[in-house]
């Protein structure tokens, strides 16, 4: 199965043949190496950009109103913070001109922590862009959901922000991309560019099929009737681990990946919450004003009648970055052992 | 010119009379401004040049031949301001008809966002340009590098002509005192970027330097960086009283001093202009006066575009 990333560059290969997409670019997306992820091999409209956030998001909106397909790639979401009134001025530009212009332009940052890259490459951005109205904002946990998801976002009209968990972006998914070979082996050969000299590589691309994931649907992983735990990114599996390990102290953990900030599937939370009574909400950002208090913030006005204990959140810890030593990332944002923890204590909370 | 300086005078009065909440506009830029305008090409898409503009052009959009009423109506938030349904202050015009971008009030972003649509007039091939205006203060934001950077890529120069209007001040702090560069348009010569130093008060020069500047960004494809001084007649905004300057030239009292000596107008057919402009605009200016307001519901109207 693809990984992450590769899903993401089978996404984008579709996206330049069938869904008008023009510009793939940022630093270091195009040729020789095609993202620092890889991401973006091969990619035909790839190509690399002086190395400066503004720029590369100005230039985006300037395509996008140009009648033009952009994605734009910002290399980690901890240099996207000097674009941030940029990002509200493409979030705001449809409103600000009552619907005169509309800038239909992707962007695509990796976030998170998990592979240990201490202050500036562990950060986190759900909480800062989910501030931010106009977008639309998505953050896939399984290669497929990438796919489908970027998909969805070369399609729209608006601006769409697609949070990539780098944690995951190596991780081989579970589920075929349409038209991918059902061989690992033979999809490396076919897209991954060799070593030494890529100059006259051309990656052979896989037949894809178009699959769509819509903006505003979750995803249940897992069915549950003790507890919900709602998460995304890098601690959607590992949630997925913890309910699976409490299912031997028979605690019944039903699993829920947002997949879709903005907009969101209120509708799939509310139902699961009126089912279990309990609620986990888990994410690794910054824990204060984090999206996932808004998450509790609705869940007490509008479920507060079919609570069985008080709704809570699982989130990084408030503090000026992730250091890079082992037990300093492990202490800042929450781990498998956390979450288990933290779900085994609201399964057995009681008034 | 008389018809942008007419229009910036009755939009203060109508922030003084109440009509409205805040004036910021271009008085002092017409000469400039309406050049550029007339020297645009005019339409939508990449065969037609975009504007990436700033809060004091209303003499470019009155050149390209829009109709004052609109700038009244922004002025007093109506429902029908054609540029933002009564959301945004005055002088913040946006028409995508003619691939004018939204102004905002910020003053450097456009200088960020204009080498995309120029990147897509390089691909597209043909003679329309990307135009992005801005004051002189708003070069110290570091989207001025960004557009200087983005715009003269080796290989890859962008047609497009970067404008900096050189009013002197930055609110209320004087240009001498922040910036060491002799002249802004220096910046540009860094870059291997055409430059050029005009006289933005003197509407002849800047149509004739504007159309060399524009000519050959149309034709070579090449970024052309063009400072041009200009005044600034009543102040920064409404925030600083909107009063008259008498110390700054009036690029409409030297250019109608030439045409009288010169013989081309009479004083008597110059002040029959003005007459005309104000009595036009001051009917206009009634007939928005009793326009709606937008409903209060109206405000999550285009968070979002719709398919289009």
């Amino acid at each position: 199965m693809a990984s992450m990333a590769q899903a993401i560059r089978l996404a984008l290969h579709y996206a330049e043949e069938h869904l008008g997409v023009t510009d793939v670019f940022g630093e270091d997306v195009g040729a020789p190496l095609g993202g620092v992820f890889t991401a973006t091999q091969g990619l035909k409209t790839a190509w690399n950009s002086p190395l400066d956030e503004r720029g590369i998001i100005g230039c985006a909106m300037g395509l996008a109103l140009a009648g033009q397909r952009p994605v734009a790639e910002i290399q980690f979401c901890d240099y996207i913070f000097n674009t941030i009134d940029l990002l509200k001025l493409a979030g705001n530009t449809t409103w600000a001109c009552n619907g005169d212009w509309n800038v239909p332009m992707v962007v695509r940052t990796p976030v998170g922590s998990g592979i240990r890259g201490s202050i500036y490459h562990s950060h986190s951005f759900d909480a800062t862009m989910t501030h931010i109205p106009g977008w639309k904002i998505v953050i896939p946990s399984t290669p497929l959901d990438a796919y489908g998801l970027l998909l969805s976002a070369c399609q729209d009209q608006n601006p769409v922000m697609v949070l990539e968990p780098k944690a995951l972006l190596r991780m081989k998914g579970e589920e075929l991309i349409p038209g991918e070979p059902g061989d690992d082996r033979v999809l490396s050969k076919m897209i991954d560019a060799p070593l030494g000299d890529r100059s006259k590589w051309k990656p052979q691309w896989p037949e894809l099929q178009p699959y769509t994931v819509p903006f505003g649907k979750g995803k249940r992983v897992r069915e549950g009737t003790d507890l919900t735990v709602v998460s995304y990114g890098r601690t959607l599996p590992l949630s997925v681990k913890a309910a699976q390990a409490l299912e031997g102290d028979g605690i019944s953990a039903e699993v829920i990946d947002l997949r879709s900030l903005w907009p969101y599937d209120w509708e799939m939370i509310r139902e699961s919450v009126k089912k279990t009574g309990r609620v986990l909400y888990v994410n690794e950002d910054t824990e204060v004003t984090n999206f996932g208090e808004h998450l509790v913030r609705r869940t007490v006005e509008e479920l507060f009648y079919e609570l069985l204990a008080p709704p809570r959140l699982l989130a990084g810890k408030f503090l000026p970055g992730i250091g890079l030593a082992d037990p300093l990332e492990m202490a800042s944002v929450p781990q498998l052992g956390d979450i288990t923890e933290a779900m085994r204590a609201l399964a057995r909370e009681q008034p | 010119m008389v018809e942008a300086r007419v229009l910036e005078e009755r939009l203060i009065q109508m922030y003084r009379q109440g009509h409205g909440y805040f004036w910021i506009g271009g008085p002092g830029e017409e000469a400039f401004n309406v050049a550029l305008g007339l020297l645009m090409k005019k339409g939508q898409g990449l065969d037609h040049d975009y504007l990436h503009g700033h809060y004091r052009q209303s003499a470019t959009l009155l050149a390209l031949g829009e109709d004052p009423i609109g700038a009244l109506r922004q002025m007093k938030n109506t429902a029908s301001d054609p540029y933002s349904g009564g959301r945004n202050f005055a002088g913040h015009f946006s028409k995508r008809e003619w691939n004018i971008v939204p102004i905002t009030s910020p003053i450097e972003v456009q200088y960020a966002m204009a080498p995309g649509t120029a990147l897509a007039q390089k691909r597209h091939g043909g003679d329309g340009i990307t135009i992005v205006t801005g004051g002189d203060a708003g070069t110290a934001e570091g989207d001025f590098a960004t557009c200087l950077v983005w715009s003269s890529r080796p290989g890859n120069e962008l047609p497009i002509l970067i404008v900096v209007t050189h009013n002197q001040w930055g609110i209320s702090t004087a240009a001498a005192t922040q910036q060491g560069a002799k002249a802004i348009a220096d910046r540009g010569k860094a870059f291997g970027m055409q430059t050029r130093t005009i006289d933005g008060n003197d509407p002849i020069a800047s149509y004739l330097e504007l159309q060399k500047a524009m000519g050959y960004v149309r034709k070579e494809r090449r970024p052309f960086l063009l400072e041009a001084n200009v005044s600034r007649l009543y102040g920064h905004s409404s925030a600083s009283g909107a009063n008259f300057v008498n110390v700054e030239q009036d690029c409409i009292v030297e250019f109608e001093k030439k045409l009288e000596a010169h013989g081309v107008l009479t004083r008597a057919e110059m002040d029959q202009v003005r007459t005309r402009w104000t009595e036009e605009i001051a009917a206009k200016a009634r007939q928005v006066r009793d326009e709606p307001l937008p409903e209060a519901s109206s405000i999550w109207k285009h968070v979002y575009a719709e398919d289009r």
